[in-house]
Order: structure tokens, then C-alpha cells, then sequence
């Protein structure tokens, strides 16, 4: 059956033409109409789906209003308890639990705690828990979020306005004196554009309460974790008239280290076309076929050769703070440190959100580039309130991958053709439109802006037609 | 009626039978204007084409001059060429196929799976593109068809737009031909619309754009001057002409082959001037001409200047100057743009004598009248010879354009626009004179100053706009930031000043001194004597409230309400009892007060407080006098003595330790180098002698002293900014490191090579009141200079930060389940912000202030 058969078919039966056309335009035929359920209708036909559904019997779902989900809370949350009114101290979980009752499932988890730890220990009774939470609840609903408030926008504002304000000074001196972070509006933008590496990787490592306090152990996890090479713990040359090289190791270093010159000798030794054996304390290197040249590119690998440590990781500095030792790290292979005994696996972190998603997930992502982009702002002595980042970190996060912020992610990644060219390489995105036959639906904020229609958010989202009499 | 509105657009490649369908005439004369001075037939002015002189009309429509819409003709190409926007699709195109039987090189089975894959990406919603990416590579690696056996070559392209296989040219015709093999159930999975045929982008016609896209302009000589993308039709037109007649003649190849490749050239630049590979066509005067594609791009093209943001009327701009008589809400404007600037109002039988009033007035004398819109649709405008007739003709329905008057509700705006806040809507105030005028309170929303800052103003133009801005847009529905849930407008600068002022201490006041005081908040009555505290008290509503003020010292213990400073502040029953008010309880972006005033009695309540604090501070200071003198800054020649000894002490340590460092004696710093070592400690030993400076110049320098109030109180300036006055600058930076740029080994000629002492590396021992010795100026400026730089840089940086995160985060809206979607219904919060709080009804971010309802209750019970 043709498309226009289609049409004419649904018409028959009380569609309307416009409604009719978009059926036929997503491929319905009239059969596959009459077995599509409501959610797959009103993917095509929005607002209208309900006429239509009417016509061919489809049992109609309608979008939960708002306050429907609260209804259903309210019936779980137990009986009232019997007010009792003697006064008397309780435990915080005690007006937990009481508080949970009054709420009636209407406040959100953290503000019951609140609540929890203001009147615990206070002389109460049921009655004033009763009340204050009866007036947190108003206090609460005053704070609402209005429906079709355009919280994106607001918090895109939120984020870029003190953008002004922040300082272009890449390299600064954090909370650790010796390792360099980058900071300020660079950062931000670094965690926006989800680049790859950040420009200064860098992972806080806490370490297992036993061990917390030993400065030890501390010590002894950071050279498991720093990256030692040869030339930190040996010196090296070239004996011209033997034509070999000589390893001399510094015994003090590789004491500090925890190396013995066994390990030396069996790392050099993995080295692929050289001969490597031990003469009194040196260890000496030979070639089979030596010339100057090559002793000298072999003593530009041995510089290099990793003895012990983690890949990536340039440099580790303890610092003794209020919860005991913590380990930062310039560099960061987070992979590799988590499998580390001794550390603190709950709470080590890496700036590197790439990292995160790999090693923790999608939410270990979105929490990194939630503490990074709020600790970057406070770092500036910028307040913005966390549910703006919050914001942009779920939408970066949502699909289960992490999106820049930007042309090459959300930005590039929008159905309107009109908001994708009037944001960058509109000729592209034109042109890639008339090959592929794109339709602008018309949605979103941009796409409206250009047509002239007003945008469905705030009061656009609305719509009142006044009936008269 | 319901107004017609666009519910989607569809874009598509257009067929040569489109493009003929949809032309008006055909073009073919390389020409636009004949000797008799009309547009030629079937030349690129042709009259079909739409019009853009007056008193013309178009033969198509018959409309006239901005009736018309204008139409598009079409050329006819004698050899086709390639769009240049599509040559690399086109070549992926021929070399994922066969171009013997059109076929995608793949095997059925292959070509199944990826045909599976398609239809399962689009049913996910998840990127087609990848998949069809995957196909052409897989298919253009075929080196036979599996089909029918004929080898497949790589296709190379050229840039911009010639194609060769091995080494021998395919002409566009013989793409075109290949291309027209292809079938259309091949054509989808080259990722092809439905209905859209690859062949189309070898053009075969080319549309002519409406002479309204593309007006000749006449200069005041009379001559005329036609647009770039006329001139670039007339090229095309022109090698096309030569073209046919060559091949008519019979010409030989070669010479066909070259015009044909001009035509080519000059399409390609017809479509995008700037496609690499090729010269960019030039202007007469050398000028690269604007074609189709530089006119879309940009900053300055037409979806960024001219779609996504448009001129409006009904607007006005000039220079701001503060009035802090006026309200916060309000903003004076200026008489002249009053009369220019109106409102349209619809006449009923209640205003209808007073809207004739002001039509009566004419558009001259204020209040008046500009336009008459009768019922008709007819557009009258007043006159001082038709007004009085015109105003006896009015009658309920017809709409009086009337002149701006007081209570007018006007958005006003200030560039940058970062925020919602920097686009209010204010109550309009008509004052003589040529500026706008606002209250110094709503500066820090804006971010305005009076420096020469201009704003701008939009009267709003229907009864639903002005219902919505009044009460969305207004100043007082906007006191609190979204961005951190406080006060962001507040008092600034001699608000805090005179606050202080008044409210610092319990000294009593005569009624005579008060009532002057208090006639600015509009108070007229007063106890025969009271304290400022008493004064300030009058404008408060009932609150209760206890915090730190700015002035507190942060003493090891603190002694609360026995504060030996009034630091302490406690209002008890909306009665300030102890403390002195300053930035942290009126100030903008701090604020306390004006947080709880907006929390317990709404934006109203507080927009009045604002209005009445900042006109006793304002009285209070002109009554008492408040000034800085140069003198103020001067301390006693003992403290002078004293900062030279630490100055020299210093210089003295610096060069110590360079001397230790010399003899190999340093100890290393942890992770750093040597060198580092030493240049991290000589920083830290400068910082700290600044510091000390510091310190005693301020144990010098009274606490009366007028800059260091401004300074204690948070009305501007710092502690620093004093010790730089009348201590010592101290030293200056470059990227964070003292300065070493400059000539080799130092920093100027006037040093020794290597010299790194403190003096030589750009410390700065006078103060700004002694002055700077050259060396020191030139070091300064150095300094000065980069901070200018940095912010130069700064603002084009975070200007496009934001502009990608608006244009990502621009579509999500709170449903009306309370979860966060975009425009395809995706959720990304299923409840925003984890609570539903909306930061800017919050307090601080806090979901609810507990701890204040608890003290609140507990002190009650
Ligand atoms: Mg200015
Ligand atoms: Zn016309
Ligand atoms: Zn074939
Ligand atoms: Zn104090």
C-alpha cells in the first residue's frame, strides 16, 4: 500500500489529514497503526495522539501529572503514630524515624537528616517534631522549582558568568605546595571539553585506616607507586677502552627506594641484545657488536629503564593532615594504583575524568567532574550552587559516555539541523542536511529563535487559550 | 483565526527538475541592465526575478517593492560540474561502488548486515553515521565487485573538485553517470535521504537567487554597484556562453576542456570563496567577494547576526548616570526618547478621552501621541495639522500609539548580557537631560558603571509582554542570584560607608539631625533623640537575626553581643540592638538582611528596605561629610624609618642567601631544583616584607581614617591597596615568577649580568604616595601590563566557554513531572538538583534553612 493510500485510508476514519501524513511519513500502514501501542503513537504524533487513539481503540496513557508520584509515597509512609506529648531526649535515628512519619514521604532524604541531627539530644516531644517538620515542609514547597523553568540556560549561566572573573594563570601552586595543577577558567574549560588527559593529571590517595598513621607504610606505598629509573639510583658510563657500559648503583637511593641491585640486574637483563653481568658492585653492559654510537643509545635507554613504579606516575609527595597520611601524585595511572595494597579504595581520586569512567563507571565520571569543575570554581573564590554542575555533569553523562560540551559532543550531537548551523560549520551541517533529507522539528530554544516562534520553555511552554463566553 | 505557524522544516537536495520547475525564466544574458536603463529579458535584473526599485513591478507576481518576494530563475550549465560542498561525499560514493553496474562492493550477506545494523541504530536513536562510515570503508577496500566481477579502483580526489581514478580525469559527466547506476536501496545505505538522488550533486542547472537576495546599490555618482554574488552570476553566465559557442563551432577539445574547467572554478566560488585549492575570486578593488557560503558563516553571517539575534524598534541606547533619587525599579528616561519611543494602547470606552487627549497633543508636545492604528489596520501618523481631527475620529478598538509616561514598563539591558539578571524590567521615570539614569543599587547586576557605560531600553509592545515582564523581569523579583542563591543586588561603595556611619556605636542623634536623616526614606516622625541604631531600626520590618558583621576582627574568642567593636550584629524583634551594619548585612552579593527580608516578606518588602537603607546612608553622609585626602595616607617619620629597616633588612636576606646559594650551601626543597629553591624563598622573604610594611603602616594610620573605613566596612579597596599607598608596593610579577625578561641575564641594562637581587628582579620598595623611582615604574608597568593582557584574553576565553554551554545546556526545562528533559523527552535528572529546590528561592543553596526553623520552634516552646 502506498503512502497516500495510507493517508486517504486514515482519513477515512476520522484522522486527520496532518496526523494521517505523519503516520504515513514514519512508514504506518494501516495495520501497523491499529497494533501500535500509545507511547509509540504520541513518539509521532504528541499532542494529538489521544484523537487517534480514540479512533482505533488504543488504551490511552497518559503522562503522570505532576504530585501523582507523591500520592503514591504518601501511601506508603506508615500510620501515624499516637502523639505522645512528655518531653524527652532523643537519639537522632529515634527522630529519623519520627520525622520519616510526619514528612509523609514529602522531603527529600537529606533535609529528614537535617532535621535528624538538629533535634537529637534536644528536649522534645511529637508534637514540636510534628511542627518542625510541618514547617519545613512549607518552607520546602515555597523553594520549589517551578515546571518549565529553563534550568539549563540558567545553569550554563551560572557556570559562565564568573568565567569573567577567574584568573588565566595556568600553573599555581595548590593545596600541595610541590605539584603544579592547572586552575582557573583553563580548567574549566579542560572539564567541559572532556579532553582526553587533562594538561595535569594528578591522583589524591587515601590509605587504609591501619594504616593511616604510619608514616611507613605511607612511605613505602609511595615508592611502590613513584616511578623509579635507572639513572635515579645508578650512575652510568662508558668504559671506551672495554668498550661496554657501567652501572655504578648508589646504595643510599636505592636504600630509600627499597631496591636491591639484584632487581637492577634482572630488569637490565630483559633488555633485548646486550649481555649484562655483575662485577664486584658494578654491573657492566656489553654489546655484541659495540661502537660508540650504539653504547651511546644504549646508555639513553638505560637512563630511561623503569626499575620500579607505576607508569605515568613522575612524582609522589606524602603529607601528613588531620586524617593521618595522604599520598598526591603528579601523574596518573589510576588503573594500576587502585590494585595497590594499603590504599583506601572508597575515597582515592584521580582529576583525570577519563580515568574515572574507565576504572569506576559512568557515575565515578560524573562525580569527578562534578568535585573538579565545584573545587575549581571555589578554588577562585567563585560560589555557585551545586545543582548547576550538577547539571552539566549529567547531561555530559547521561548517555553512559562522557560528552564534551562543545561542537564534537552535546552541541554536534542536537536533531535540529538549524541549531547545529547557527551554533558552528553551519555550511556543513547545511549541506549534510540536504543530502540526508534531515526535518527540523523545531523543538529547541535555538531552532525557534531563527524561525520566529516563540520557545517552549518558561511561559512559551505553556499553553492557555482563553475561551471566551 | 489561528495564525499560521511553521511546525517543521525539511531540508533536501533540489533535482535539475525542481530547480526547473520552481525557475521563473531562464537566464542566459551575461548582463543586467540594457542601454534604455531597464532590467534586460532573460538577464540577471529580469523583472520575474522580483524587484528592488520603487515604482517597478514584477512581472511575476505583480506586486511592487517589498511586496514582492522576489523568485528564482535558472541557468542552464552546457556541461555539468560538481557542487563543490559534496565532492568528498561524491568520492566516497565512487569508491564504495561499482562503476561498472553501480553496485555497493560488498556481498549480499555483508551488505545485509549492515542494512541490519542501519535500521537497528535508527530504531536506538544512536548515530547512523557510524555505520555508514563503516560501510564506505569496508566497501571502497573491495578491489573486485563482487557483483559482477569488474575491477574497482580507487577514486582520488583532487581538491576541491576533480576526480581521478588511477591516472586518467573522470569528467563530472562521467561521474554523473556512474553515479546515476547506483540504486536507491544502495543510495540509503550510503547514508542518502529517501527520494534524494547522489547524481544531483553534479549540477546540470543552476538556480538564480531573486534579485531581492542580491540588490545592486546606486552610489551617489549615479553609477551603479551590484552585489558580489551578481557579479559571480554574470562570470558564470559569461564562460557558459563562450562554452556553448565553442562547442557549437566545433572547437577542439582542449579548448572545451579549459572553459569547462573555468565554469567549474567559477561555481565553485559562486558557492564558498574560500574552498582551499583554489584562488579566491576578487573584486575589482582586490576585494575577495562575499559569496553564498561566507555569507551564512560567522559571527557576521546571517544565522548568527541576522537568524539567532535581530534588530528591534521600539528601542532606545545612551550614556547611564547614577540617580540614587529614584527607586531601584525604576529608570529615568531621558524626554527626548520618550517621544520617540511609544506604547500601544486600545481604545475603550474608560480611556478613550484620555487617549484623544494625547493625540490632541501631537507627537510634539509631551505627553502625545505618535501613530493612530484604526480598526482597519489603517496606520495614521499624528501630525500637528491632523491631530485634532484625528483625535475626534477615535473610537473603542482603534489603537493610539501614545507616548512613553511614567510607570511605563521598560526592559533595560547592558552588554555583556551573562545572566538573566543582565535583562530587567524597570519602571520607565521621564527627567530631562540626555541620559539614562538608574539607581547605583541595580549597578551590580549589570556590572554598569558610570565611566561612559551606555544601556539599552525596549518598551514592551503587547499587554502579554508587559504582564509577563512586570512580573517575571522585575528588579525586585531578581534581588537573589540563581547562581548562589544570595542577594545579588545590594548597596555598594557610600551606601556601606554611611550605614556605618550611621549604626557604628550608640551615639544619640537631636530629632532635628534624625528627622533631616530620615526624610530621605520617607520617615517624618521621630523621638526627640534616638542613635542610629534607633534610625535604622525604622526601616526594618519585623526580623530577627545574629551574625558576624564585616568589621569583626575574628578575636580568638569571640564575645558575641559584647563585642568591644559592634561587630556583633543582633536585631531582635526587627530592632538592630548591638552591632554595626555593613557589606555582610546589606551589601550585594552578601547581604544577610536582604536574604531575610526576601525569604520572610517577600521581593516587595525588600526592594523597599534597599530604597530606604541607601537614602539614610546617603543623607547620612552628606550631612556628616565624607571625603580621602592625599594627606590621610602620609604616616609618621618614625613608621617611615621603620619600613626602611624592613625593606633593607630584606634586600639584605635576599642577597644572603644568594651568596649561600653561590657557595653550593642551600638546602633543596622537596620535588624542586636548586635554582627553584631560591627563588621560591627570595619570594617568600619580599611577600613577607610587603606584608610587614604593611602591617605597620596600618598600626599608623588612625582607624578613623576614611580609607581604611571603606576598606574595614567592605565599601571598596583593601588593606592591601592602603599598604600599597603608604608602605610599600612591593614586589611585582610576571606569570606568578618575579621578573626576568628582558635582556640577556638581566632584567635591564642597569643591572649587572646575573644580577638577581631583589631590586634587579622588580621589587618595588616605595609606596604609591612617595612615588617609584624609574626602575621600579618601568617594573610596575610591566606587571600592569600583563594583568591587562590576561584580561583580554580572559574574556574572549570564557566568552565561548559560555557560548558552548548555552548552546548544550539551552533546551532543558523542568517538566511537569519535576524530572529534567530535553526536547526529545530524554530525562537527564529525574529530579533536578536531587531536591526540586530551585537555587534562586533557596537560601544559599540550602534545601531549608533547618537550623532557623529549629531555633525558631525551640525558642518558642
Ligand atoms: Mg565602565
Ligand atoms: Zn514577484
Ligand atoms: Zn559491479
Ligand atoms: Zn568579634
Amino acid at each position: 500500500m502506498g503512502k497516500r493510500d495510507t493517508i486517504n485510508a486514515l482519513v477515512k476514519r476520522g484522522v486527520s489529514e496532518e496526523d494521517a501524513s505523519r503516520l504515513a511519513d514514519k512508514g504506518y500502514t494501516l495495520d501497523k497503526v491499529k497494533r501500535a501501542g500509545y507511547e509509540e503513537l504520541e513518539a509521532v504524533l504528541g499532542g494529538n495522539t489521544k484523537a487517534v487513539a480514540e479512533i482505533f481503540g488504543i488504551q490511552i496513557k497518559e503522562k503522570e501529572p505532576r504530585g501523582e508520584r507523591k500520592k503514591e509515597k504518601k501511601e506508603k509512609a506508615t500510620k501515624k503514630p499516637e502523639l505522645t506529648s512528655e518531653k524527652e531526649h532523643l537519639g537522632e535515628q529515634d527522630v529519623r524515624n519520627k520525622a520519616e512519619v510526619f514528612a509523609e514521604g514529602k522531603l527529600p532524604p537529606k533535609v529528614i537528616d537535617k532535621i535528624a541531627k538538629a533535634l537529637a539530644d534536644k528536649n522534645v516531644n511529637d508534637r514540636i517534631i510534628e511542627k518542625v517538620v510541618k514547617e519545613t515542609l512549607k518552607e520546602y514547597e515555597r523553594a520549589r522549582v517551578d515546571a518549565g523553568e529553563a534550568v539549563g540556560i540558567i545553569a550554563a549561566q551560572s557556570i559562565g558568568e564568573p568565567g569573567t572573573q577567574m584568573t588565566m594563570r595556568t600553573f599555581h601552586y595548590a593545596g600541595v605546595a610541590e605539584i603544579n595543577v592547572t586552575l582557573g577558567l583553563p580548567r574549566l574549560i579542560e572539564i567541559f571539553d572532556a579532553r582526553r588527559k587533562p594538561a595535569t593529571p594528578m591522583t589524591t590517595i587515601y590509605l587504609e585506616e591501619d594504616i593511616r598513621h604510619n608514616a611507613e607504610a605511607a612511605k613505602s606505598i609511595a615508592s611502590q607507586i613513584e616511578v623509579t629509573t635507572l639513572i635515579d639510583i645508578a650512575d652510568l658510563g662508558i668504559d671506551v677502552i672495554n668498550m661496554h657500559v657501567n652501572i655504578i648503583p648508589k646504595l643510599r637511593r636505592m636504600k630509600d627506594r627499597g631496591i636491591d641491585v639484584e632487581t637492577i640486574l634482572i630488569r637490565v637483563k630483559k633488555i633485548k641484545g646486550i649481555e649484562a653481568k655483575m662485577e664486584g658492585d658494578t654491573i657492566v653492559v656489553s654489546l655484541a657488536q659495540p661502537s660508540y654510537l650504539k653504547l651511546q643509545s644504549l646508555i639513553d635507554t638505560l637512563r630511561d629503564l623503569k626499575i620500579k613504579g607505576i607508569d605515568g606516575i613522575n612524582r609522589v609527595i606524602v603529607r601528613s593532615e588531620n586524617e593521618g597520611f595522604v599520598l598526591y601524585t603528579e601523574g596518573s595511572n589510576f588503573k594500576e594504583i587502585m590494585q595497590i595494597d594499603g590504599i583506601d579504595k572508597t575515597r582515592t581520586v584521580t582529576n583525570d575524568i577519563e580515568e574515572m569512567y574507565e576504572v569506576l563507571g559512568i557515575e565515578g565520571a560524573r562525580n569527578t567532574i562534578i568535585n573538579e569543575a565545584y573545587s575549581t570554581l571555589r578554588e577562585q573564590g567563585l560560589v555557585v550552587d551545586m545543582r548547576h554542575i550538577m547539571l552539566v555533569a549529567d547531561l555530559m553523562t547521561c548517555d553512559g559516555d562522557i560528552r564534551a560540551v562543545g561542537r564534537h559532543g552535546i552541541a554536534g550531537e542536537k536533531p535540529s539541523v538549524l541549531a547545529r548551523a547557527a551554533f558552528e560549520l553551519t555550511v556543513d551541517h547545511l549541506l549534510e542536511a540536504g543530502i540526508k533529507g534531515s526535518v527540523d522539528e523545531l523543538k529547541g530554544v535555538s531552532e525557534n529563535i531563527v524561525v520566529g516562534k516563540p520557545i517552549n520553555l518558561g511561559t512559551g511552554g505553556v499553553k492557555l487559550i482563553f475561551k471566551g463566553k | 483565526m489561528i495564525p499560521k505557524s511553521i511546525g517543521s522544516i525539511r531540508f533536501r537536495m533540489m533535482s535539475p527538475d525542481e530547480i526547473r520547475n520552481l525557475s521563473v525564466t531562464k537566464v542566459i544574458t551575461p548582463d543586467t541592465i540594457g542601454e534604455d536603463g531597464f532590467p534586460i529579458t532573460m538577464g540577471l535584473m529580469d523583472t520575474r526575478l522580483g524587484v528592488i526599485e520603487p515604482g517597478l513591478v514584477c512581472r511575476t507576481c505583480g506586486k511592487r517593492v517589498d511586496e514582492c518576494p522576489g523568485h528564482f530563475g535558472h541557468i542552464e550549465l552546457e556541461r555539468p560540474v560538481v557542487h563543490v560542498g559534496y565532492a568528498k561525499l561524491i568520492k566516497n560514493w565512487l569508491n564504495a561502488t561499482c562503476s561498472n553496474c553501480g553496485r555497493i562492493t560488498l556481498s549480499d550477506e555483508k551488505r545485509e548486515k549492515y542494512l541490519n545494523d542501519l535500521v537497528r541504530a535508527k530504531e536506538e536513536g544512536s548515530d547512523t553515521d557510524r555505520v555508514i562510515d563503516r560501510l564506505i570503508k569496508e566497501a571502497s577496500m573491495a578491489t573486485v565487485c563482487p557483483h559482477c566481477g569488474a575491477d574497482s579502483l580507487k577514486v582520488n580526489l583532487d581538491k576541491p573538485t576533480t576526480f581521478r581514478i588511477e591516472n586518467s580525469k573522470l569528467t563530472p559527466t562521467d561521474v554523473r553517470t556512474w553515479l546515476e547506476k547506483i540504486s536507491d536501496e544502495d543510495c540509503e545505505l550510503l547514508g542518502i535521504g529517501y527520494g534524494i538522488r547522489p547524481e544531483w550533486a553534479i549540477l546540470a542547472v543552476l538556480p538564480v537567487p531573486p534579485v531581492t537576495v542580491r540588490p545592486s546599490i546606486t552610489l551617489e555618482t549615479g553609477e551603479r554597484s551590484e552585489d558580489d554574488l551578481t557579479h559571480k552570476l554574470v562570470d558564470i553566465l559569461r564562460i557558459n556562453q563562450r562554452l556553448r559557442e565553442n562547442i557549437d563551432a566545433g572547437a577542439p577539445q582542449l579548448i572545451v576542456e579549459d572553459l569547462w574547467e573555468l565554469l567549474q572554478y567559477h561555481i565553485t566560488t559562486y558557492f564558498d570563496n574560500q574552498t582551499s585549492g583554489i584562488p579566491p575570486a576578487r573584486h575589482r578593488s582586490g576585494r575577495p567577494l562575499r559569496t553564498l557560503a561566507q555569507r551564512l558563516k560567522g559571527k557576521e553571517g546571517r544565522f548568527r547576526s541576522n537568524l539567532s539575534g535581530k534588530r528591534v524598534n521600539f528601542s532606545a541606547r545612551t550614556v547611564i548616570s547614577p540617580d540614587p533619587m529614584i527607586s531601584l525599579n525604576e529608570v529615568g528616561v531621558p524626554l527626548d526618547i520618550a517621544k520617540e519611543l511609544t506604547v500601544p494602547e486600545r481604545a475603550t470606552e474608560f480611556n478613550i478621552e484620555d487617549l484623544r487627549n494625547l493625540v490632541r497633543n501631537g507627537p510634539d508636545a509631551y505627553p502625545g501621541a505618535n501613530y493612530v492604528i484604526k480598526k482597519n489596520n489603517l496606520r495614521l501618523r499624528v501630525t500637528e495639522v491632523n491631530r485634532g481631527d484625528l483625535a475626534e475620529s477615535i473610537e473603542p478598538g482603534d489603537v493610539v500609539e501614545r507616548q512613553l509616561i511614567d510607570g511605563d514598563a521598560v526592559l533595560f539591558n547592558r552588554q555583556p548580557s551573562l545572566h538573566r539578571m543582565s535583562m530587567l524590567c524597570h519602571r520607565a521615570k521621564i527627567l530631562p537631560y540626555r541620559t539614562f539614569r538608574l539607581n547605583p543599587l541595580v549597578c551590580s547586576p549589570y556590572n554598569a558603571d558610570f565611566d561612559g557605560d551606555e544601556m539599552n531600553l525596549h518598551v514592551l509592545q503587547s499587554e502579554e509582554a508587559i504582564a509577563e515582564a512586570r512580573s517575571l523581569m522585575s528588579v525586585e523579583a531578581h534581588l537573589l542570584s540563581p547562581r548562589f542563591g544570595g542577594a545579588i543586588i545590594g548597596c555598594i561603595h557610600d551606601h556601606i560607608t554611611g550605614l556605618y556611619y550611621l549604626t557604628h556605636g550608640f551615639n544619640e542623634l537631636e530629632k532635628s539631625v534624625a528627622l533631616r536623616i530620615l526624610s530621605g526614606a520617607g520617615i517624618d516622625k521621630a523621638p526627640e533623640k534616638l542613635t542610629g541604631k534607633e534610625i535604622f531600626s525604622l526601616i526594618l520590618p519585623q526580623i530577627d537575626m545574629e551574625f558576624k558583621a564585616k568589621i569583626c576582627e575574628h578575636c580568638e574568642k569571640c564575645d558575641k553581643e559584647n563585642c568591644p567593636n559592634d561587630a556583633y550584629v543582633v536585631i531582635r524583634n526587627g530592632k538592630l540592638v548591638k552591632g554595626t551594619i555593613d557589606d555582610v548585612a546589606v551589601g550585594a552579593f552578601n547581604g544577610k538582611i536582604i536574604n531575610e527580608i526576601v525569604k520572610e516578606y517577600g521581593d516587595i518588602a525588600a526592594k523597599d528596605f534597599l530604597d530606604a537603607a541607601s537614602k539614610l546612608s546617603l543623607s547620612m553622609l552628606s550631612l556628616m561629610g565624607f571625603t580621602v585626602g592625599i594627606d590621610e595616607e602620609d604616616i609618621p617619620l618614625e613608621a617611615q624609618e621603620q619600613i626602611q629597616e624592613i625593606l633593607d633588612g630584606a634586600e639584605e636576606r635576599v642577597d644572603e642567601l644568594i651568596e649561600i646559594y653561590k657557595r653550593g650551601e642551600l638546602e633543596q626543597a622537596p620535588g624542586r631544583s636548586l635554582e627553584e629553591t631560591l627563588e621560591l624563598e627570595i619570594m617568600r622573604i619580599l611577600a613577607k616584607a610587603r606584608d610587614d610594611c604593611g602591617q605597620i603602616a596600618s598600626k599608623h594610620v588612625s582607624s578613623e581614617n576614611s580609607a581604611v573605613i571603606m576598606a574595614r566596612t567592605g565599601a571598596r579597596g583593601s588593606m592591601l591597596n592602603i599598604s600599597q599607598m603608604s608602605g610599600s608596593v612591593g614586589p611585582q610579577s610576571i606569570r606568578g615568577e618575579r621578573i626576568s625578561r628582558g635582556y640577556e641575564h638581566r632584567t635591564l641594562s642597569h643591572f649587572k649580568k646575573g644580577d638577581i637581587g631583589a631590586e634587579a628582579r622588580g621589587f618595588v620598595e616605595s609606596s604609591y604616595k612617595k612615588g617609584l623611582k624609574p626602575l621600579e615604574y618601568f617594573f610596575h608597568s610591566m606587571a600592569g601590563r600583563e594583568g591587562l593582557v590576561d584580561t583580554a584574553v580572559r574574556t574572549s576565553r570564557s566568552g565561548y566557554m559560555q557560548r558552548r554551554l548555552i548552546n548544550a545546556l539551552e533546551n532543558l526545562k523542568v517538566d511537569d513531572d519535576e524530572t529534567v528533559r530535553d526536547p526529545a523527552d530524554k530525562v537527564i535528572q529525574f529530579l533536578y538538583g536531587d531536591d526540586g529546590v530551585d537555587p534562586s528561592k533557596s537560601i544559599e543553596g540550602e534545601t531549608v534553612d533547618v537550623d532557623s526553623i529549629v531555633n525558631k520552634i525551640m525558642r518558642g516552646e
